[in-house]
């Protein structure tokens, strides 16, 4: 077990380098720094002076190793606009997006996993189709499309929730069953088939066999078995929560990672626009490990030999 | 006295594509406390879905119904889920025929032992981990304790099996139900499997149910034989009695084309019974072994009486023992004599 975590963990800080050695190049080639800080009324002699006195006319390889060599030490550089550290700007809103990806996480697998087990438990009854069309749904209406749509309903016209912010818990329900019901889907589906397999299988004609009461035998011998693939998809969504959540966080003007990622770019910052995306690739990294150990301590054919 | 387990007239049915497949057609049989049945036939003839309908185990997609089912007086067919329940595992266990796959590859062979025995008794965990433990020993495995840590997949296939049959002696049961518990098993680990289960029953008095395709496996651990075919007991009596003079020509027919230690001469040719086993869709008129035998009559298409040859020995045929009496006693001259 723990020659295997040691081996994923080597993966992932390689994995690192190479993201943010090809976040550095491409981020360097769409935006010119020296023009970016000079603003838009510059002069070129200005931007030329700007770019000898930040160094930025130095080759890209060096200004990556020098640029690697801070953020190994956890300095990240500056924000161009707002003047201070980007680790800072970045942790200010950092908790917004976590408390949103959590939250739609959470939805997501609360709404899914026991709709799955019910329609597996009776494939082709009513609750089986009623799981396949709330999977239809999701997958089919794109996340802003119902986002828009809950704020219609739920802010304006029943004015139970509010529609902008993320102030109160109040404010981040909305974004998160959208956020959420984006991902339920898939999850529902690869529980559902996961279990219509696990319920097929000769241990769970054994634990019945033993007289088990069916509650133990679903919810013991088939769940643990069933759950196996859904949790490496559910780190990968929750990924994908914390890092596309742009759309979402820029509709409900929530004050997240996501809506300063698109501040950013739109204001051409380029620091906290690299470090936003080595900071959803580290967080990728880490869930996709934290994942495949889950995993092996769910399963300990990987986790014993 | 009364049997341990009594089934009478069980049927099986099971819808398919093809039409509704009718693969358990009337069986009936009885298991006395103590004792060993032993259902042979050939693969399809319906010995698992027997077996696992007196369990109430089958696929959700088929379908059940007995004149009675039984088990110690309690109604297994009409009885309460709950009743029923209490049973299984409890008082009538069962193995299964691939060690491999039948136990949970994610929890412990502790945790499956000791779960059996805190589902049906109150006990303590401690006490539930001593009787594993015992058992694990009684039942052949060294180091019992330390083994209680151990998953499935650490233990080879024959170790599985005597797992798999210390689980079923967790509650002290009356009955076990083995579906060819030692099919999938090595030959040498097949007998050593066997010697168990027939020191275990003799020792504890346990009445055993035992499917096999193996008349070898009958002839060591059997105090009566069923014999199945296309769904129906065709044959059934006690293991001597139907060695001695098998009635039905198709228990002939097994007994001729298997080879029995100290029975079939050695080197004898494995001989397999020509034709084809029936189609289970639809039903099947008169005798369904009739297409394969080499008596067919044409009293065979009409109601075939069940006939009684001795104490319990009963057989589903036209005719009469002695009328292929001395057919078969050429036949059989003429093949030693090969
Ligand atoms: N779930 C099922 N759906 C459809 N048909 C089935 C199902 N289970 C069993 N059958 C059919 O029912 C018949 C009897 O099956 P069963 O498993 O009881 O045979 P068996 O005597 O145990 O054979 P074997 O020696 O191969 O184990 C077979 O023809 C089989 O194909
Ligand atoms: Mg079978």
């Amino acid at each position: 077990m723990l020659s295997y975590a040691l081996r994923r963990l080597i993966i992932g800080v390689l994995v690192m380098f190479v993201v943010s050695g090809i976040t550095f190049t491409l981020t360097n080639a769409a935006i010119d720094p020296a023009r970016a800080i000079a603003g838009e009324g510059a002069t070129s002699d200005d931007v030329e002076a700007i770019r000898k006195s930040y160094g930025f006319d130095r080759p890209l390889a060096a200004r990556y190793v020098a640029w690697l060599g801070q953020a190994l030490q956890g300095d990240l550089g500056s924000s161009y606009r707002q003047r201070r550290p980007v680790v800072d700007v970045i942790m200010e809103r950092l908790p917004v997006t976590l408390k949103l990806g959590g939250l739609a996480l959470a939805f997501a697998l609360v709404l899914s996993i026991p709709l799955a087990i019910a329609a597996a438990l009776r494939p082709n009854s009513w609750i089986d189709r009623i799981a396949l069309l709330f999977a239809l749904f999701g997958q089919a209406m794109p996340t802003f499309w119902f986002a828009l749509l809950g704020i219609v309903v739920f802010s304006v016209n029943l004015r139970w929730l509010p529609a902008s912010g993320s102030g109160t818990t109040a404010h981040f329900i909305l974004p998160a069953i959208a956020l959420g019901y984006y991902a339920a889907p898939t999850l529902m589906r690869l529980m559902r088939a996961g279990m219509i397999d696990v319920l097929a299988s000769d241990y769970i004609r054994t634990a019945r066999a033993k007289g088990l009461s069916e509650a133990r035998v679903v919810l013991k011998h088939a769940l643990r078995n069933a759950v196996l693939p859904v949790v490496s998809v559910a780190a990968v969504q929750f990924g994908f929560m914390l890092g596309g959540s742009v759309v979402i966080e820029t509709i409900f003007a929530m004050q997240g990672v996501g809506y300063l990622a698109w501040e950013s770019i739109s204001l051409s910052d380029l620091p906290v626009t690299q470090a936003i995306v080595l900071m959803i690739s580290l967080i990728y990294i880490v869930l996709t490990l934290s994942a495949d150990l889950l995993n092996a301590w769910l399963d300990p054919r990987i986790r014993i030999g | 006295m009364t049997a341990l387990l009594e089934v009478d007239d069980l049927h099986v049915r099971i819808p398919t594509p093809a039409g509704e497949l009718h693969a358990v057609r009337g069986i009936s049989l009885s298991v006395r406390r103590g004792e060993t049945l032993c259902i042979v036939g050939e693969s399809g003839c319906g010995k698992s879905l027997t077996s696992l309908a007196i369990m109430g185990l089958l696929p959700r997609e088929a379908r059940r119904s007995a004149a009675r089912l039984a088990f110690d007086g309690v109604d297994l067919a009409g009885g309460s889920r709950r009743a029923i329940a209490g049973l299984r595992g409890n008082r009538m266990a069962m193995i299964f025929q691939d060690p491999m796959t039948s136990l949970n590859p994610a929890f412990t062979i502790g945790d499956q032992l000791v779960e059996t025995m805190l589902a049906h008794r109150k006990v303590g965990r401690a006490a539930a981990v001593d009787r594993a433990v015992h058992l694990l020993e009684r039942v052949g495995i060294a180091a019992a304790a330390a083994r209680l840590g151990q998953y499935p997949h650490q233990l080879s296939g024959g170790l599985r099996q005597r797992v798999m049959i210390a689980m079923a002696l967790m509650c002290g049961p009356d009955l076990i139900i083995a579906d060819e518990p030692t099919t999938a098993l090595d030959v040498t680990i097949q007998a050593q499997i066997l010697r168990l289960l027939r020191d275990l029953q003799a020792e504890l008095g346990i009445a055993i149910l035992l499917i096999t395709h193996d008349l070898g496996v009958v002839a060591r651990v059997a105090d009566r034989i069923g014999v199945m075919y296309a769904g129906e007991m065709v044959e059934e009596g006690a293991v001597g009695a139907v060695f001695e003079r098998p009635s039905h020509p198709y228990t002939r027919a097994l007994l001729g084309c298997i080879p029995i230690p100290g029975r079939t001469p050695r080197r004898s040719p494995l001989g397999a019974i020509p034709g084809i086993v029936p189609s289970l869709v639809g039903t099947i008129q008169g005798c369904a072994f009739a297409g394969r035998c080499t008596h067919a009559h044409e009293a065979c298409a009409g109601t075939i009486p069940v006939r009684t040859l001795g104490a319990g020995h009963r057989s589903r045929c036209t005719l009469a023992p002695d009328t292929f009496e001395a057919a078969a006693r050429t036949a059989s001259l003429g093949a030693i004599g090969r």
